[in-house]
């Protein structure tokens, strides 16, 4: 009923905005419901069925979401499926969604699609989206009323045809140890105008030895107050106008939603697309992202945060269960024992026997379960048809659908065993692992940024895996029984997954369970370290400029960071040259590179010259020589394999004064052995065209009114220049 | 009283040359015919403070100053006139009187800035959060400050009217983030450890540091000692503060310093939070005794206060807000000014001539004995005392200081002119200023140009 009355209030506020005659054309409410998340979190479960259908106290994920949209007045759902496509379909064609008044739910099929913004792209080319729509993940939970953020995104959007996306946010301060939120997402840090709600910074998978934010001046500038937060938490509903569609065909390379996009647009003031934030208050928005965040997602579900969608209010595909008291949910036909005690916030579905003397609490058991005798089960989220043996022990873990524990396994926290497996008797499974029956795909997806790429070979490999083992099911299992049995006990199925590296450390973060003790301790500790280190940072900063006063000090700072710049370049520049000389890399490579170089340095081709002389002088010194002559044999030599990389660089005149120059320091500074040969080498470099007449008489002549110390190499191949003098004399 | 007051009143700014010379330190400058510094005395005077602390750079300025509070205040305040040598900065001005200093806290004022926040609501915030520093903050005034004259090229490549950066928690009690000076003109970064503390920090770029600072005396000191290349206090001291204020996760709304500091005593305070700022001399502040050793965590506040925008609140610290500062307080700040102004909204001394049909208008203000020729026209100006003005004379936003003489047919815009100066027959001036005695030819014209004799 209470969604009744939200749709009614809805349609109201729609009426109010379609009198407008702006919008007299107004389509209704779409939404576009990715079914497919792009990650691999949720893996060895997701190997077997769409995280999307993941029962979340007993009601697939996908449900809510499309409840809530229901709920919130949107008309028209595209749901878009990649991973396990045909799951999901079928799914939805056997559920009553389809069969809703008002509501139409559509799905588009996709199976080469790896990130979120190819699927925009196949929206967009689909051309089914008219005017704003929600863009929503099929595995979050919400019960916030659209009508204001819709509302105050399309005022927005007509003022300002800039305003292309609303994003919802909600309070939530991460742990300051953890530096997570409680839903086990990294820290969040945004700027937002205080008045507009404009977004101006987001930083999400904040990189941890960066101990400051850094705001462009511009901001600044632009906007004199802002607020910078890291007590939000990205709800990750967004209100978004058609352009954003095409804004992700324009630039094919987005694919993240948050990484790509959101950080374009506010990288990007050329086109000027602004993104919004509206923050929910009362209302409860969450999405489930990791094991943490489904374990405190269906504890607030439990606890009724997220109502009407709770377990004992009928809205879509569960069954009802009845609310006893301390937040116990008990659905019919449940066998229990009389002595076995069922705790507090806890869910039984449909059909469950439970044996004596269990014990169970702040847990969610499906359909269907048998618990013996003597079992304890704590924190954890046991899925439908589980068969629990006696005396076995659960603390804060997952279950999925068909799993037998045999007699006295012991699951330690944060495992997570998938479909059909079987653990031996009275084995022990270690903390945090995954066990599934399929076995870990070769690929290891340890690098986030790699995990689109890993995600689609993923897939692709897993659906080979999917066919054979839908096909001799039985079959697979008693083979795999056999290879691996002693990793589960006897009688065990299953592998138990290695944690890919690095991973380790990480595990407990987006785990099940609760952080451990020890291990926030240690955090809080190294956090100390953190501090202690960054103040001593800023310190040591601020002395260098405590002496000199502002003007001076920027001076100063800029002077210095150009120096090091040219320093830095210097040495890369001869790095690379060593290791194509070494490899006998291509001379239109070496140029490549070095151009390279000089874009990310911001240098001029003078500098390039002088650094690519330098490091052919360096190589020079550095080849063996026992004599002068030797020297200069193997300095024409090198000059003769290189001359093509040097004279790339060679455009002007003044490049060419900026090698003599170099030369010049270096037999003064780095490599004196050169200074007997300068006039010599001079010439070898006029022989190999390398250097003009002109560019040498230049540089003679600028010397000439130089000191008397500065003149030794003029001095030197003074003979040399009156040559070329007269050369060009006689020419003329 | 368990506070003291200190009223930095420089020496003689080299921004304000040439309207500042040795006869007239900058302390000594007329905003509407008084002294800039009678604004800071009278207010602290409001609110009840009498004993004061004013520092004074250089022994010549400082006789003159002293003398003319000894004149004006005799019976009213008491005031102490401390000499600093020149350019020591307003940190090193602190550090020279040290010993001057005994209180719990210390008002520092500047000398310059004209206001009518009471000081006394500065100090009242700095007692609620038992604050190690509590700074004021202003909105940044209308017109741009910024243009004048020598500070050159830094202030080119700064948008107009910025001049801090700061960030506050979401209460606007507490200062997280300050940046001044060169940092402007840098990405701005903001401590993670702190946003993290905070959670929400507010940056706002229109407030700027008003120069009135409450100190914890024992800490300032603390500082003072150890870090002897401070040298000011809006760009070391306070930023120093700002910067070391978080040593720990306690949330600094919750920080229990104050608590300490009724068991222990200040003095250990300020060892341990200077012992947590990991500064280079830790071992020596080691060698210190056991306090020195004490647990890694302490915090301590930085507050502010924020001066609300009807009030007034400006520094004279250009020529530009020279100007400012004398169109406000006989304009729309008239309260600050102390006299009554007449039905026409100016003041005209009793004993100042006017000839015929020479008018004066609204916010205007003519001192004790000025003469005006005839046909003159006066508007938004400040004429000082026993000036004599020619005939066909035209004064519009300008500052004309005592005993100037301007001949007949002068025409005076955005200009000041200093005491002694003589403008003879037909000088037309526009954004100019005129240094003390000045001679300026007759027939000449000038547009934004700096006149002053040549310095002995």
């Amino acid at each position: 009923m209470g969604a009744q009355k939200k749709r009614a209030a809805a349609a109201t506020a729609a009426a109010r905005v379609s009198e407008d005659p702006d919008d007299l054309a107004r389509q209704p409410l779409q939404a576009i419901l990715l079914a497919d998340s792009f990650t691999t979190k949720f893996r060895p479960i997701t190997l077997e069925r769409p995280k999307v259908l993941l029962p979340l106290v007993n009601v697939p994920m996908i449900n809510y979401t499309l409840a809530w949209l229901e709920a919130a007045g949107v008309a028209e759902v595209f749901v878009f499926c990649c991973a396990h496509s045909k799951q999901v379909i079928d799914y939805l064609e056997n559920s009553e969604w389809f069969s809703q008044p008002n509501f139409t739910v559509k799905t588009i099929e996709s199976h080469n699609i790896i990130s979120a913004g190819d699927a925009l792209r196949l929206i967009y080319e689909q051309n089914v989206i008219h005017g704003d729509f929600v863009l929503i993940s099929g595995d979050t939970v919400s019960n916030m009323l659209l009508t204001q953020a819709l509302q105050e995104h399309k005022e927005r959007k007509k003022k300002d045809n800039n305003a292309v996306m609303t994003m919802i946010i909600k309070k939530s301060k991460p742990s300051p140890i953890t530096h997570q939120s409680r839903l086990g997402t990294d820290e969040l840090f945004m700027a937002i105008d205080p008045n507009t709600k404009q977004l101006l910074y987001y930083e999400d998978k904040a990189d941890h030895s960066k101990g400051t934010i850094c705001l462009d001046k511009m901001l600044l500038a632009e906007n004199p107050s802002i607020s910078l937060h890291n007590d939000k938490q990205d709800c990750y509903i967004d209100i978004c106008s058609p352009e954003v569609l095409s804004l992700f065909t324009d630039n094919f390379d987005y694919q993240h939603l948050r990484r790509h996009f959101v950080k374009g647009l506010l990288l990007d003031d050329i086109m000027g697309y602004k993104i919004f934030t509206h923050e929910i208050h009362s209302s409860y928005a969450a999405r489930i992202d990791n094991y943490r965040s489904y374990d405190i997602v269906s504890k607030d579900i439990i606890q009724r945060w997220t109502y009407p969608y709770v377990p004992d209010v009928k809205f879509c595909g569960n069954r009802a269960t009845k609310l006893e008291r301390r937040g116990m949910y008990r659905a019919s036909e449940i066998e229990q024992s009389r002595s076995a005690q069922v705790g507090s916030f806890t869910v039984i579905g449909c059909g469950t026997k439970i044996g004596s003397n269990s014990k169970i609490s702040d847990s969610v058991i499906g359909e269907g379960c048998t618990i013996g005798s003597n079992v304890l089960i704590e924190g954890s989220y046991l899925w439908d048809n589980v068969i629990i043996e006696d005396g076995c022990e659960l603390r804060h873990v997952i279950v999925c659908d068909g799993v037998i524990m045999k007699a006295g396994a012991v699951l330690k926290p944060g495992v997570v065993l998938s479909f059909k497996v079987v653990i031996g008797e009275r084995f022990v499974v270690p903390a945090y692992s995954k066990v599934s029956l399929l076995q870990q795909p070769t690929v290891h997806d340890s690098d986030e940024e790699l995990e689109y790429a890993d995600n689609s070979s993923g897939t692709v490999e897993f659906s080979s895996i999917q066919g054979t083992a839908d096909q001799s099911n039985g079959e697979m299992t008693s083979e795999s029984s056999e290879a691996h049995k002693p990793k589960l006990g006897t009688g065990g199925v299953g592998y138990i997954w290695s944690i890919c590296e690095g991973g380790q450390e990480e595990e407990w973060r987006h785990s099940v369970a609760p952080i451990p003790e020890d291990k926030l301790a240690e955090l809080s500790e190294a956090m100390d370290d953190d501090q202690e280190l960054v103040t001593q940072d800023r310190t040591a900063l601020s002395t260098s400029g405590e002496l000199i006063s502002d003007s001076n000090a920027s001076e100063g700072d800029d002077n210095e960071d150009s120096k090091d710049d040219s320093v830095y370049f210097e040495k890369e520049v001869e790095a690379t040259f060593l290791r194509a000389v070494e490899e006998n890399v291509k001379v239109d490579h070496v140029i490549l590179e070095v151009n390279s170089l000089r874009l990310s340095y911001n240098m001029t081709s003078a500098d390039c010259a002088g650094a690519v002389f330098y490091s052919m002088m360096k190589l020079a010194v550095k080849t063996p020589h026992s004599s002068a002559s030797e020297l200069q044999q193997n300095t024409a030599n090198i000059i003769t394999t290189w001359q093509k990389l040097l004279k790339s660089y060679l455009l002007e005149i003044d490049e060419e004064i900026e090698i003599i120059l170099k030369f010049e320091e270096m037999c003064l500074e780095s490599a004196k052995e050169f200074s007997p040969l300068f006039a010599r080498i001079l010439h070898i470099l006029y022989d190999k065209d390398i250097l003009q007449e002109d560019a040498i008489l230049r540089w003679a002549d600028e010397k000439e009114g130089a000191d008397e110390s500065d003149k030794v190499f003029v001095r030197q191949s003074e003979k040399f220049v009156q040559w070329l003098r007269e050369a060009s004399e006689e020419e003329d | 009283m368990d506070f003291q007051v200190v009223v930095l009143a420089g020496g003689t700014s080299k921004k304000l040359v040439p309207l500042v010379s040795k006869e007239v330190p900058k302390a000594l400058l007329p905003v509407a015919n008084r002294p800039v510094l009678s604004y800071v005395l009278e207010q602290l005077e409001l609110s009840n403070i009498k004993d004061l602390i004013v520092v004074v750079e250089g022994a010549d300025t400082a006789l003159r100053v002293g003398g003319w509070i000894s004149a004006a205040y005799v019976d009213r305040l008491h005031v102490e006139v401390a000499t600093v040598p020149e350019d020591v900065g307003t940190a090193g001005a602190l550090r020279a009187i040290a010993h001057h200093l005994t209180a719990k806290d210390v008002l520092v004022v500047s000398g310059d800035l004209v206001s009518d926040v009471p000081p006394g609501a500065v100090t009242a915030a700095h007692r609620r959060h038992d604050a190690v520093v509590t700074a004021m903050i202003c909105s940044v005034p209308v017109s741009g400050l910024s243009e004048a004259g020598s500070s050159g090229a830094k202030d080119k490549t700064k948008k107009p009217g910025r001049y801090n950066i700061i960030g506050m928690d979401p209460t606007k009690q507490f200062l997280l983030h300050i940046a001044t000076g060169a940092e402007l003109e840098k990405d701005t970064r903001i401590r993670k450890s702190i946003l993290r503390a905070v959670g929400q920090m507010d940056i706002r770029a229109d407030l700027m540091d008003a120069h009135m600072y409450a100190f914890n005396r024992s800490v300032l000191q603390e500082v003072l000692d150890q870090k002897d290349k401070f040298q000011s206090l809006k760009q070391d001291v306070l930023p120093y503060l700002v910067r070391s204020q978080l040593k720990s996760e306690i949330l600094i709304n919750g920080a229990p310093q104050g608590q300490q500091a009724k068991e222990n005593g200040n003095d250990k305070v300020s060892y341990r939070i200077l012992a947590n700022a990991s500064t280079p001399s830790f071992h020596e502040l080691y060698a210190l005794g056991p306090n020195g050793s004490a647990p890694v965590r302490r915090t301590h506040k930085c507050c502010v206060y924020i001066a609300s925008n009807s009030k007034y609140c400006v520094r004279l610290n250009s020529i530009q807000a020279f100007m400012d500062i004398n169109r406000d307080v006989i304009g729309e700040a008239n309260h600050l000014s102390g006299y009554n102004f007449s039905a026409q909204n100016n003041i005209i001394h009793p004993s100042a001539e006017l000839g015929s049909k020479t008018t004066v208008g609204p916010h205007c203000m003519l001192g004790e004995g000025s003469q005006m020729g005839d046909k003159c026209s006066v508007k938004r100006s400040v004429i000082g005392r026993h000036c004599r003005i020619g005939s066909n004379v035209k004064v519009v936003n300008s500052v004309v200081m005592n005993h100037v003489t301007i001949g007949d047919g002068c025409s005076i815009q955005g200009s000041v002119i200093c005491s002694n100066a003589q403008l003879q027959e037909r000088v037309a001036l526009k954004d100019c200023q005129v240094g003390q005695g000045y001679v300026v030819s007759a027939g000449c014209e000038y547009k934004g140009e700096s006149l002053a004799r040549k310095e002995k």
